[in-house]
């Protein structure tokens, strides 16, 4: 099995789902003829054609609007927004209607759509096209949200995020797309949502982190490994709904926690898993919980990206400081 | 009706005092369709006048009525094929009773109760759209489901005046000329958007010439003439099947109520202007066009305005003898599968309503 990058997994699960589920329809800027400006729907125009691979004007609301109107009446859209920075133009679509259209109707109409969108920074892009927004999303009740940090992952999460009966945003970790290189079956297989997945096991502490930091952390462990310190890396995969025992688990038997997240630290995610560790696990703990992420900042124009984006030995100096705690 | 905000070629049948001022359509030979609108009409007022006064002594919660804007619902109802998709603001009983909506489903959603949008007439017809003009992208994309299935089904959108200066209206329209889907779009132009008059939402002349943005034909038509909406809307989804898309119709009423019973139009609305457009108003014309024709007599509308109270008192009744739905159902609908920590939070919930009982 050759290796794929993480935007070709992402391709080969559409692929699929198309194949498997003659409702799943492909919507977006230039998501046909073109491929995708990341190429994740390369190839879909080709074989599904433009009544399932839908290049639509330029008008993300509506885009989000009209898959509503399409999940609601039978199909399964999956949504490509170029940019996340540019996802906040469906918010309202979001929270007033994808999230709740099954609350509202007592379960008659639903709204089984999917909005990827690429996420994160680091990829020295322009303005507006590095953001972080998970924690915004994990916020809206009735709405999931994945993202995925390796190939398999974005593969088999995908296929999930699809066949799932409600409506998932599904943020692709941009730095991640052609870095990320690994093997994966395409034999149809969904990995689980709602599940953290633990990828490094270890005794001495717990680090917890998604998307591309993922990548940071797992140096992070290396490093620490070499001066014999034993860190457990989970990755929390499905922000929402979130996976609390495996973390509350892994935290009651190292009693350390890093939490590693590129959005702003304020609100941020790793404020919910904070607050889920310390309302549940505080006599596990034996030092501080640290939290490495953004800075309340915006993400700076890229030439001081650097400044903003947490790093490994940041991830290093928090393990440290909690291994020092005592 | 003299109005400024048309532009000369208004769609009218029946003038002001039911005189036959254009030409009849089809479905107006049978009197038994006329009487049908003007009963459904007349259902959608009686269910008004109750709504407004349950919620004035708290039993239901704020209302916006469709007082004098009835024929713009039922009109584009009564247009409809039953498996076509209704997209609602939310004035639109009259239509919403035509294609099926009970009166107690109506009194259990404007009783905030979620049960009254779980249809089990029209199951495929949206609930309203609260978030002003944030609804019709779904027509575009029912529509668009439609024609890729291979159906004859069209989608219905109905938005205010108001609406029409949000950009999720204009991206609809535009999305919905470029896929060339069978969506009508229907403007409710009833004057104002809660105080805000129509000179005031769009310098266009009419609102109908937003359709030429799209590419999309637009008119307009009287929206207190009964036969003339349906006939109106009768052609644009007959285009619409046969594949030749969207289209825009502004129908021109004037919201003779408050904006909802939360709101005093005498705040900015002089009660002259009111007066000036009752004369005008859906109901009389249709009852006199009828009655000219000798086909609707006193005893008949006292027969009919009965039968309407006795619907309407009797599902007021079984609403307020509905139970509310059990702390659980606030869980139960926000996933397919309940998460774990909502079904923690669930548990809780029930156990504190318990507590407290």
């Amino acid at each position: 099995m050759s290796e794929i990058s993480l935007v070709e997994a992402v391709c080969l699960a559409l692929h699929r789902a198309m194949t498997e589920d003659s409702t799943v329809l492909v919507l977006g800027e230039d998501v046909g003829v073109d491929g995708g400006v990341f190429r994740a729907t390369d190839g879909l125009f080709r074989q599904f054609g433009e009544q399932r691979v839908i290049d639509t004007p330029l008008a993300e609301a509506s885009i989000v609007g009209a898959s509503i109107g399409l999940a609601a009446q039978g199909f399964r859209p999956v949504v490509e927004i170029q940019f996340t920075g540019f996802a906040y133009a469906c918010i309202d679509q979001i929270i007033n209607h994808a999230s709740r259209l099954r609350s509202r109707t007592r379960g008659r109409l639903t709204c089984p759509m999917v909005l990827r969108s690429p996420a994160g920074g680091g990829i020295k892009a322009v303005e507006h096209h590095s953001e972080s927004p998970e924690a915004m999303f994990a916020h809206i009740p009735g709405v999931k949200v994945v993202i995925p940090s390796s190939p398999a992952r974005a593969y088999g999460l995908l296929l999930s995020a699809i066949r799932d009966p409600d409506p998932v945003i599904f943020l692709e970790p941009t730095r991640l797309y052609r870095a990320a290189r690994g093997e994966v079956a395409d034999n149809g297989t969904g990995m689980p949502l709602g599940a953290c997945l633990t990828l490094k096991q270890g005794r001495d502490l717990t680090m917890v982190s998604w998307g591309a930091m993922i990548k940071e952390t797992l140096e992070a462990a290396d490093k620490l490994a070499e001066d014999g310190i034993d860190a457990e890396v989970i990755d929390v995969a499905t922000l929402k709904p979130l996976d609390t025992e495996t973390i509350l688990a892994s935290v009651r038997r190292t009693g350390r926690l890093v939490i590693v997240h590129e959005a702003p630290i304020t609100c941020g995610y790793g404020a919910e898993i904070a607050a889920q560790v310390a309302g549940r696990a505080i006599t596990s703990l034996l030092a501080p919980i640290e939290r490495v992420a953004g800075y309340d900042t915006m993400m700076p124009y890229l030439r001081s990206e650097g400044v903003y984006m947490p790093s490994v030995s940041d991830v290093i100096a928090a393990a440290r400081r909690t291994m020092a705690y005592s | 009706m003299a109005d400024e905000r048309s532009d000369g070629s208004v769609t009218r049948v029946l003038d002001a005092d039911g005189k036959l001022v254009g030409q009849l359509p089809e479905f107006a030979r049978d009197v038994n369709e006329l009487v049908r609108l003007y009963r459904v009409m007349v259902l959608a007022r009686t269910f008004d006048t109750k709504a407004v006064a349950m919620q004035r002594t708290g039993r239901l919660g704020t209302y916006a009525s469709s007082l004098g804007q009835e024929a713009v619902s039922v009109g584009a109802a009564a247009a409809m094929q039953p498996d076509d998709v209704f997209v609602p603001s939310f004035r639109e009983h009259g239509g919403q009773l035509w294609r099926g909506v009970t009166l107690q489903e109506l009194f259990l959603y404007w009783g905030g109760d979620e049960r009254g949008n779980d249809f089990a007439g029209p199951r495929k017809d949206f609930p309203n759209c609260v978030p002003v003009g944030s609804h019709p992208p779904h027509a575009v994309g029912a529509a668009l489901a439609f024609r890729l299935r291979g159906e004859q089904r069209a989608a219905v959108c109905v938005i205010g005046d108001g609406a029409t200066s949000k950009g999720d209206f204009a991206e609809a329209l535009n999305m919905a000329g470029v896929w060339n889907v069978p969506a009508i779009f229907l403007i409710n132009n009833n004057g104002w958007a809660i105080s805000v008059p129509r000179a005031k939402q769009s310098a266009a002349r009419t609102l109908a010439q937003k359709a030429v943005f799209a590419g999309i034909p637009g008119e307009q038509v009287d929206g207190n003439d009964a036969i003339a909406v349906r006939a109106v809307m009768e052609r644009a989804l007959e285009r619409a099947r046969r594949g030749e898309g969207p289209c825009l119709i502004e129908a021109l009423t004037y919201r003779l109520c408050d904006h909802t019973t939360s709101d005093d139009a005498r705040r900015y609305r002089d009660d002259a202007e009111v007066s000036e457009h009752w004369p005008a108003e859906p109901l009389t014309r249709l009852r006199n066009y009828l009655t000219a024709g000798g086909h609707w007599s006193k005893e008949s509308e006292q027969t009919l305005q009965r039968e309407c109270s006795e619907a309407v008192e009797g599902a007021a009744q079984d609403f307020l003898d509905t139970p509310p739905q059990p702390a659980s159902a606030v869980f139960d609908y926000i996933y397919q599968d309940m998460p774990v920590g909502l079904a923690e939070q669930r548990a809780a919930a029930i156990a504190k309503r318990e507590g407290a009982a």
